[in-house]
């Protein structure tokens, strides 16, 4: 490693962030491309299975406040490529490689929402897990991406909220209601234990080395099961994990998720990647007429 | 497309700071994306949209002469008021 790089290294490390125009390794660079493009494509894909629930959305006011929670989500997206933009992939490209499986998105959105407890669970667990990885990127070694961060993180805390709110309502309902909620935990909960990623040590991690993120997989997920589990319950809800419990250091067991799955669902063969990733393709075309338009009239 | 960078005011008289870009045909439509972007939930009091070829960066700030006399700094009262309150017969122990 030559000199610059060693003190660019010990910079990030110490805590320093990095702007845009300064001079970083092309390794930081292309790692933060694929970190950050990854956020932006989870955030894009993320809406999916949401989106199926905005015409069955049970209320009026559910289905605004989903339709809202789709606008920040994909507004989250936006910000996301123009960070990814700025270090040197046009967001074209960025969204050419996620419709032909090139790119990556999270693991959980690869999944099906089968009933309304599953835009609940979405919106209060799936939320929560995320949140907690967000936060961790406000302080990221790159500065423009942490900025956004605080936005970002602001709205995320408003989808907890509504994904809690919808949960509370269907546990004070009826056997029925609860069921459906039961079953939407039941449902998640593997996709959520694999959320934060396999238990790599922090110190292989080159996410943490570079101080992408400050935070190790293991430890987001511990901090996740620390703030969630006895959430779900109090509500009387059961986590289908006999092995879950903390321990007296306060360290939370539970059984080993099934890595392989994360491994097979995040290369493209989750159980509705090829039907979402096809919407994404199908509308990228069929609304190319409107980036015509638009830059018609500004020309 | 052009680059807009978006600095948001929080609240009347607070200083305006960098929140993030936009990415537009024009002025004319940075400024709604921006609008949709920092503000559609009143969490904004002002936003300025700038194109960034207009943000001139200045950076380099160095002190070779390490010039105190114009800083707070520079100066270290204590052991002077000490002995001035001494002189005057005001020190309190």
């Amino acid at each position: 490693m030559d000199a610059r790089t060693q003190e660019f290294v010990e910079y990030v490390q110490g805590g320093g962030q990095v702007e845009t125009g300064d001079w970083m390794p092309e390794d930081y660079r292309s790692k933060l491309v694929k970190f950050i493009e990854m956020h932006g494509n989870s955030e894009l894909m993320g809406v999916l299975p949401e989106r199926e629930w905005i015409l069955r959305a049970p209320t009026l006011q559910r289905k605004l406040a989903l339709t809202a929670k789709v606008q920040d989500e994909v507004g989250h997206a936006q910000l996301i490529y123009r960070v990814v933009e700025d270090l040197g992939k046009p967001r074209e490209q960025s969204l050419a490689d996620l419709i032909s499986g090139k790119a990556k998105f999270h693991n959980v959105f690869h999944y099906p929402t089968k009933t309304w407890g599953d835009v609940g669970v979405i919106a209060w667990l799936v939320d929560a897990a995320a949140i907690i990885s967000q936060k961790a990127l406000l302080k990221c070694s790159y500065a423009p991406y942490a900025r956004i961060m605080k936005k970002i993180c602001w709205e995320e805390s408003f989808h907890i909220l509504h994904g809690r709110d919808v949960i509370l309502t269907l546990m004070n309902g009826t056997d029925e209601q609860r069921e459906l909620v039961q079953e939407a935990v039941t449902r998640w909960w593997p996709p959520l234990m694999m959320f934060h990623g396999n238990p790599i040590q922090p110190d292989e991690d080159p996410m943490v080395y570079w101080r992408i993120k400050s935070q190790g997989n293991e430890e987001a997920r511990q901090q996740f099961l620390d703030g969630y589990v006895p959430q779900i319950w109090e509500l009387g809800l059961t986590v289908p994990d006999p092995k879950l419990h903390k321990r007296e250091d306060g360290v939370w067991e539970y059984t080993e998720p099934d890595w392989g799955e994360l491994k097979r669902v995040v290369t493209g063969h989750g159980p509705k990647t090829a039907e979402r990733l096809e919407l994404r393709r199908r509308f990228l075309e069929q609304e190319a007429w409107v980036r015509d338009v638009v830059l018609a009239e500004a020309a | 497309m052009a680059i807009f960078e978006v600095f948001r005011q929080e609240k009347k008289g607070a200083p305006f700071t960098h929140a993030g870009s936009v990415v537009a045909p024009d002025a004319r439509f940075a400024q709604a994306f921006a609008h949709e972007q920092y503000g559609r939930r009143q969490e904004s009091e002002a936003l300025w949209v700038v194109a960034r070829d207009a943000v001139h960066e200045v950076h380099d700030f160095h002190d070779e002469l390490e010039k105190t006399y114009h800083r707070v700094d520079g100066y270290s009262l204590k052991g002077k008021l000490k002995e001035a309150r001494e002189r005057a017969g005001t020190a309190t122990s």
